[in-house]
């Protein structure tokens, strides 16, 4: 029996394990070891212990492109937040042709990130894009978006948020729909008015999804890349660049393998911390009903 | 109040109208961009195209054998889904009906790959692929997507949550682990597979940093690789940018319009959890 069992568990574990291993836990264990070594992807590695970790921790430059994706997520989380939670509440209604609205919100959720940054670094183009146009015929100053230094990541966040809100508001209304009616009619008999309902019945109960867009857009926040790559490439001079940026630039711009490892790890050890603090948090806000 | 209660409905539907053109402008922007003369592009946007042409389309089908790199990135993204819903609905069962000895120690193990994030595996990725000599083919495209631990994750709680004694009694009736996973399982965890298919699909046509990485001959490229280097190629000529960027969003569009329902339920599913 115990054989027979063994022989099943190979046949159903296989097939996952195999490639998890070769594809993922493989390439972990030997990023560890890169990440303590000098290398330039071709001449022989060279053991440096934990300098490339010292290194980095004492670099102006990580602590730039720690901060531009920390801008980065203070910008976007809000928008997206916001906008995808206010979207919900209106589409929770009756409304006409509801199913169009929540099709064309959803669209550039399906859209990849390369052809959303290429269609917005056009629209916010500083001299022949329509963003711009439309802020000069208001008379409103016209930035020179991803061509300025102060422009660059808000046009990043700009796009990013207009690519995830549909995605943001289709979890928040998944979670609208699944609080019961009853407590809502309950507290408009007890004379609570609209306003007080949402922030007193509706957001609280809606804190289950909320914790899962928070979660999920700081771990995809911080591991921002294809928008930046395709809209600045980091610049002008730098002042986009985020962490993964660097570890692209780090890897395959200036052969510094040994480096870009360690700092994917202190990237990775950066989200862990952040979504531990968040899950241990929770109980202080998240209602699970 | 009356006048309030009137006012109400047709200001949110305003509201959600205004949100609508803020989503889809950008889109028409594109198609219209994609076929104005490159010339007049400079002279900013204008609303009318005066001589519409096809010309930036031709240019691009030049540039970068974009049939090719569309149908490469629709059957990869297609593998990689059947791969996935394969490998996780196997390992789901085992996980959720096998007893056996570090059962705990290993799907432990299965997660703690989910958290591993790409950026951290794309250095000795590449390098593994170099010494298998795999780099830039197809095989190195899907490698990394055979197995996803997300989508073990939520098909072994989707199988958890099945009675147990509807395989007890098929047991009885003789039935073997093959039987119950592909006749009873299965059909049964069905909302559960359109979840990961979705996840798994998306995933791999929006995937950008492991192509950009591995691949480089244009006959082996995915769309948002092959867009990026069209971006290198035609700096200023926004018109050939924008009819690649319609070249991709057109196949996509198809399939979400056509699986729309089933896509916005999928991501729906995961976020009640």
């Amino acid at each position: 029996m115990k054989r027979r069992n063994a022989g099943w568990v190979l046949f159903f574990l296989a097939p996952s394990a195999i490639p998890l291993l070769l594809f993922t836990a493989v390439p972990m264990v030997s990023s560890a070891w890169v990440s303590l070594h000098r290398w330039n992807l071709i001449s022989p590695m060279e053991w440096v212990g934990l300098d490339n970790y010292t290194h980095l921790l004492s670099d102006p430059a990580t602590r730039d492109v720690f901060l531009h994706t920390l801008i980065y997520c203070a910008g976007y989380l809000p928008l997206v937040f916001a906008g995808g939670l206010g979207l919900a509440l209106l589409l929770n209604q009756r409304l006409p042709a509801r199913a169009f609205f929540r099709a064309a919100y959803f669209l550039p959720v399906v859209t990849s990130w390369v052809v959303v940054a290429l269609v917005w670094k056009w629209l916010l183009n500083p001299t022949s894009g329509l963003v711009n146009s439309l802020l000069g015929a208001l008379g409103a100053p016209q930035p020179g978006w991803w061509t300025d230094p102060t422009w660059a990541l808000p046009a990043v966040i700009l796009a990013s948020a207009w690519k995830d809100l549909g995605f943001v508001m289709v979890i928040m209304l998944a979670g609208l729909q699944a609080i019961a009616q009853d407590i809502l009619e309950a507290a408009r008999t007890d004379g609570a008015g609209a306003w007080q309902r949402f922030w007193r019945v509706t957001l609280p109960l809606l804190s289950p999804s909320t914790f899962f867009v928070v979660v999920i857009s700081l771990i995809n926040g911080f591991q921002v890349f294809d928008q930046v790559y395709v809209m600045t490439a980091g610049g002008p001079s730098g002042a986009s660049q985020v962490v993964v940026g660097q570890i692209y630039d780090l890897t395959f711009r200036y052969g510094r393998a040994g480096e870009a490892s360690a700092l994917s790890w202190i990237l990775f050890a950066v989200i862990l911390v952040i979504t531990a603090l968040q899950v241990r948090g929770q109980r202080r806000w998240v209602h699970y009903a | 109040m009356p006048d309030k209660r009137r006012l109400g409905p047709v200001l949110r539907f305003a509201a959600v109208a205004l949100g609508a053109v803020v989503m889809l402008v950008p889109f028409l922007w594109t198609v219209v961009t994609s076929i104005t003369p490159n010339g007049s592009l400079a002279g900013g946007p204008t609303l009318v195209v005066k001589d519409p042409t096809l010309a930036a389309y031709r240019e691009l089908l030049d540039a970068l054998p974009m049939w090719r790199i569309a149908l490469n990135s629709f059957w990869i993204a297609a593998a990689s889904t059947l791969f996935q819903l394969v490998t996780g609905s196997m390992a789901a069962y085992g996980f959720a009906r096998l007893a056996f000895r570090g059962k705990n120690l290993v799907f432990g193990l299965y997660l703690a790959t989910l958290m591993v994030p790409m950026q951290v595996l794309v250095v000795p990725l590449f390098i593994e692929m170099k010494t298998l000599n795999l780099q830039d083919t197809y095989m190195s495209l899907l490698a990394p997507s055979i197995a996803s631990a997300f989508g073990v994750f939520l098909l072994r709680q989707a199988v958890e949550s099945l009675p147990r004694d509807l395989d007890e009694a098929a047991t009885i009736d003789g039935a073997g682990h093959l039987r119950i996973f592909t006749t009873i399982v299965l059909p049964l965890i069905r909302p559960a597979l359109a979840t990961v298919a979705v996840f798994a699909f998306m995933g791999s046509w929006n995937s950008f940093l492991w192509p950009l990485v591995v691949i480089r001959s244009p006959e082996f490229m995915t769309l948002p690789l092959g867009l990026s280097t069209l971006q290198g190629q035609f700096t200023t000529d926004w018109d050939v940018v924008m009819a690649g960027s319609v070249f991709s969003i057109v196949p996509i569009a198809v399939v979400y319009l056509l699986a729309q329902r089933h896509i916005i339920a999928g991501i729906a599913h995961t976020g009640i959890k």
